[in-house]
């Protein structure tokens, strides 16, 4: 239906490839320890600022506040990069902002590029489509790279390379490094500072000679033109301050109005994401500057469905996403799935609102990821922006259902409900999942009971001859778990 | 249609007859606590300390001495165009000066680079270059393995990410440096210097 582009084409509905990820030890037990770490530090580095919750209140605001005045904000952003010396380009769709980008590098002559970790760029499958023009796209972050050799798909929005342990690290350098440049170490061992060490020689060499480089951005300024990009290697700041040609694909929803408004994001992002006071390295630069930096400047402000997601009063909320991953980090789903099982580069409960906006929920992936949740809330509660995933989730859960108006690629149509019992599978395998295991279950009942008013008012496929009939039963207001728990005892 | 003016029509009816979005509470913190000058200083020190920089503290007449021993093992130093002259002056270093014309090779056969800033937060242990003649491009503390920054105390500091913005100038280009390059992309263990410097001296210079 529509041809809006995330990254992962053809694959698996939400619950099957959870339940292959749930079967696999290694990657359960790396995603445990990774989120879990973070989450503990995480908590730490936010109780630091006694004004937290305002903080969020206000980035909140200057989102919804952007997100409502979006195309003036959008003009504003275009004058004042075009008025620095900067080129800005607009691209609808994966499609037209890869296209826009290859012919930027080819105009240069070049047949490389060094790319900074974007999940925009991975949202259109940029490096693909660089490579079916001949043109080698070379992911610098460590990550990034861990995930390129490993010929891969990233699992977390901050450490996509976060389902690899040490030891597996070290065999993708050890076969892969030789094939892209200069090759790792012929003894290369399993520690990080030896595997950071062959990273950084393997990748010294495409910077030092690099032309041309792609990157995203956190922030964009409307007043000003300023692009922001935090990072914490260097590797941002070497694509963004080498190369000649500097070409920047950034997602419609990443304009903020005015330079003061980033001392709201730059004291919440680091924060909610790494769990610092401050990431190394953050760099800011206005359009082009002589002898500093790039001589050649491009823009390319991609839609690729946001603006059909702004067109849902429910849904645009998750617009506001600054791709912390906090939520990826205290989802109990998340934790136990990883991150490939949603299907799109936006994994964990922000992918889950965020993909089948972005695509519709028209296909098997996108109508069942918003059952992969067990609405516990957590994403809500840590979100520095306050985007409320349950109540995304609850209110796509019912589109599928019950279908209703939605914006497909600017048009007004009514979706039909659920047929094939596309939703009932998606819902009753997510349940299967999450019945399996009770810990994820069991934080996702306490909120269920808040949500009773959002259930589906009728089954789809051959439950729909029996709701036509009678009402669903009330979701009963006790958590089954609790009820379980006071008559089975504690036994998982 | 251009693609702009769709996108453009697009958002227009999406957000046609929303509700106007209320105005910004700005009632958080523009400072984190109240310090003096002197606790200032310190907790950029102990922040900075944090991240695994190495930080320094002297003033006027003893700058000369300690750059010097700070660049004892370098063979060369890279020099912004305006340095103060009597930073370096013990200093036994080759000075390569900031070329425009040099190319990243270039820099990545200096061993060190010394550069003033133009301010540093205490409450995030963040320095910030704007590019400003003491500091040099972009590049030139970037390739070289070693950054010394100086830092004046108590001008250039100010405790809070608000009170930065409040006196950056936002055309200039930008770096902020929290401590040294680091990656948590190996089962979360932290390693420092990755591509940028991997020793990172920070001077605080002022009465001591
Ligand atoms: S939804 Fe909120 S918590 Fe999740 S990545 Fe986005 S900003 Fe962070």
């Amino acid at each position: 239906m529509t041809g809006t582009h995330l990254g992962m084409p053809a694959f698996p509905p939400f619950p099957d490839a959870a339940r292959e990820a749930v079967r696999d030890g290694v990657l359960r037990a790396n995603l445990r320890h990774a989120t879990h770490t973070i989450r503990g530090k995480r908590a730490r580095a936010v109780a630091e600022l006694a004004d937290w919750e305002r903080l969020r209140a206000a980035g909140k605001a200057v989102k919804d506040h952007t997100l409502r005045h979006l195309d003036r904000y959008l003009l504003q952003l275009e004058a004042s990069v075009t008025a620095a010396g900067g080129t800005v380009h607009w691209a609808a769709d994966a499609d037209e902002a890869n296209r826009i980008v290859t012919d930027l590098v080819l105009a240069t002559g070049e047949s490389e590029v060094v790319k900074v970790k974007s999940m925009a760029t991975q949202e259109t499958g940029l490096n693909e489509a660089l490579e079916a023009a001949g043109i080698a796209a070379y992911e610098t972050d460590l990550a990034e790279l861990i995930v390129q050799l490993g010929h891969d798909r990233p699992s977390h929005i901050l450490v996509p390379a976060i389902h690899r342990n040490r030891r597996e690290i070290r065999d993708i350098f050890r076969s892969e490094m030789g094939g892209w440049g200069r090759p790792a170490p012929e003894d290369l061992g399993d520690d990080p500072r030896e595997l950071a060490e062959a990273a950084r020689l393997h990748l010294r060499e495409k910077f030092l000679r690099a032309k041309v480089a792609v990157s995203g951005a956190n922030f964009v300024v409307a007043e000003t033109g300023t692009m922001v990009v935090l990072e914490s290697e260097g590797n941002g700041r070497m694509c963004l301050t080498l190369p000649d040609t500097l070409i920047s694909v950034v997602g419609i929803e990443k304009v903020v109005p005015t330079f003061r408004d980033l001392e709201v994001f730059l004291q919440t992002l680091p924060r909610s994401s790494t769990a610092e006071r401050m990431n190394p390295y953050t760099t800011m630069w206005t359009g082009t500057h002589e002898g500093d930096g790039p001589s050649a400047f491009h823009l390319v402000l991609l839609d690729n469905g946001r603006t059909d997601t702004l067109a849902d009063a429910t849904g645009r909320q998750a617009l506001r996403c600054i791709r912390c991953s906090a939520c990826l980090n205290v989802c109990p789903v998340y934790e136990r799935a990883g991150g490939h099982a949603y299907g799109s580069v936006y994994p964990g409960p922000i992918g889950a609102v965020l993909s089948p906006q972005l695509r519709g929920t028209a296909g098997a992936v996108d109508a069942s990821l918003p059952y992969a949740s067990t609405l516990c809330g957590a994403c809500y509660e840590v979100c520095p922006v306050a985007i409320d995933i349950p109540e995304i989730l609850l209110h796509l859960r019912e589109r599928v259902v019950q279908g209703g108006p939605v914006t497909r690629e600017g048009v007004r149509v009514r979706l039909r409900p659920a047929h094939g019992h596309t939703a009932e599978r998606a819902a009753m395998r997510a349940a299967r999942l999450l019945l399996d295991h009770p810990g994820a279950l069991r934080a996702g009942e306490r909120l269920l009971a808040r949500a009773r008013r959002l259930r589906p008012r009728r089954l789809p496929g051959p439950g729909r001859a029996w709701t036509d009939t009678r009402e669903l039963p009330d979701i009963p207001a006790e958590p089954f778990r609790d009820w379980w728990l006071r008559e089975r005892g504690n036994r998982p | 249609m251009s693609t702009r003016d769709r996108i453009l029509s697009r958002i227009r009816r999406a957000t046609a007859g929303a509700p106007d979005a209320p105005p910004v509470p700005r009632d958080y913190l523009r400072v984190h606590g109240s310090r003096t000058p002197a606790e200032t200083a310190d907790l950029l020190a102990a922040n900075l300390t944090e991240y695994r920089a190495t930080v320094h503290r002297t003033d006027e007449d003893g700058i000369a001495r300690l750059l010097a021993r700070l660049l004892a093992a370098s063979r060369t130093v890279l020099v912004p165009p305006a340095l103060p002259g009597h930073w370096l002056a013990s200093a036994t270093a080759t000075r390569v000066h900031d070329d425009p014309a040099s190319t990243p090779y270039d820099l990545d056969r200096v061993d060190s680079v010394v550069t003033g800033c133009a301010l540093a937060i205490a409450e995030t242990g963040t320095l910030v270059l704007d590019g400003g003649p003491d500091q040099g491009r972009r590049r030139i503390t970037l390739v070289p393995d070693h950054h010394v920054c100086v830092v004046r105390v108590p001008d250039q500091v100010v405790d809070s990410v608000p009170q930065a913005l409040e006196r950056l100038d936002p055309t200039r280009p930008l770096t902020w440096i929290s401590g040294p390059s680091a990656t948590s992309d190996i089962e979360l263990d932290r390693v420092e210097g990755v591509h940028g410097p991997r020793t990172l001296d920070v001077v605080l210079l002022g009465a001591q």
